[in-house]
């Protein structure tokens, strides 16, 4: 992302602004064409379109939304559904844990993160690990929240705007509109990776991702990240020692 | 669930945006504390990516809605695809690489009659 058009480069209302224009991105059109497809799931749920668009908001995590949906319409207890959406979401922590470090100064203030922190989310994150090293780190939280809360917000309005609006998709399209989203984090993952042991972990990630819904689907994705995100270091980590070695 | 008054509301609120939260305020105060230099942030990131990869891997293995009913090897076949055209793509891999994927999805859908 080149800065070229703006007057000033130090400004965090500069930096801003360049995380706003990634609304522009292909991943946040990939993530628009899914939330399109959210708002058309919804609507045939009957879930009233004001409580869709709160969710979005407040929730803002695809797949734990649709936990909650799903929660809401088999009429779950609230602790029910707490439980099962914050197991969908522990991967939130490490996620905003490897990312705070790319991010803050020694002078951001704590608030200011925990603020931030509420726009993490797959494709933001995805996005933000890709893009952060491009710009200079006093900048990177005014480049995150830019590009995050203006994700959000555009959201919010776009599942408002074409709730009524969908009908069924013919089923080419659906299909296609689910498989751009792994399709696009595979890519986007790949292509972000600055060290060796991310190659290792998405690997083993998708093998063990695999394996764990077989054997053990209500626990799979945070069985996956624990064990196979700690062999994948592991692996990693000897054959950096050994290469040291020599 | 009823749908009416407040309570959905306050429901989504609990269930929805504090079951959530709470895991990116703890990744905060846990990313607070970590050196970006450190082995533990090498450790967090493997975590971060292996867990996005079981996400990836059950969106492609075991899908929801329409592509419930697709065989898993037109679905295998466009990830295959795709990765050809995203290795050997050169500067536009990542659009290539997708385009790919989709449209290998596309054609096998319109030829089994999805």
């Amino acid at each position: 992302m080149t800065a070229e058009t703006a007057p000033d480069h130090n400004s965090h209302t500069h930096w801003f602004l360049i995380g706003m224009r990634g609304l522009f991105s292909l991943p946040a059109i990939i993530l628009m064409l899914s939330f399109v497809g959210f708002a058309a799931f919804t609507a045939e749920a009957k879930i009233p379109v004001g409580q869709v668009m709160f969710m979005t908001g407040m929730v803002w995590a695809l797949p734990a939304k649709v936990i909650l949906v799903g929660s809401m319409l088999s009429g779950a207890h609230i602790a029910t559904a707490f439980l099962a959406v914050t197991l969908s979401s522990v991967r939130m922590m490490p996620m905003v844990a490897a990312l705070i470090p790319e991010i803050r100064t020694s002078r951001t203030p704590t608030w200011l993160l925990l603020i931030v922190s509420h726009f993490v989310a797959i494709t933001a994150w995805v996005f933000a690990m890709e893009h952060v090293r491009d710009v200079p780190r006093y900048g990177r939280v005014a480049f995150f929240a830019g590009f995050g809360i203006t994700l959000t917000l555009t959201n919010i309005v776009l599942v408002g705007l074409v709730y009524g609006a969908v009908s069924e998709f013919p089923p080419i399209v659906s299909g296609c509109l689910f498989f751009l989203t792994p399709v696009y984090f595979l890519t986007s993952i790949w292509i972000s990776a600055r060290h060796r042991v991310i190659y290792w972990a998405l690997g083993i990630g998708l093998a063990f991702g695999y394996l764990f819904a077989v054997i053990a689907p209500e626990y799979d994705i945070l069985l996956t990240g624990i064990i196979g995100g700690t062999l994948a270091w592991l692996g990693e980590r000897m054959l950096r020692q050994r290469e040291g070695k020599r | 669930m009823s749908f009416e008054g407040p309570w959905p509301y306050i429901y989504i609120a609990i269930a929805g945006w504090l079951a959530t939260d709470f895991w990116r305020w703890s990744g905060v105060i846990a990313g607070n504390r970590i050196d970006e230099k450190s082995e533990v942030l090498n450790w967090v990131r493997a975590v971060a990516t292996a867990l996005v990869a079981a996400v990836i891997a059950k969106l492609i293995f075991f899908p929801t809605g329409t592509l419930e009913s697709s065989p898993l090897w037109l679905r295998l076949g466009a990830v295959l695809a795709g990765a050809l055209f995203f290795f050997f793509g050169g500067r536009f891999r990542q659009i290539l690489g997708i385009a790919a994927a989709i449209a290998f999805l596309a054609a096998g859908l319109a030829i089994i009659g999805a």
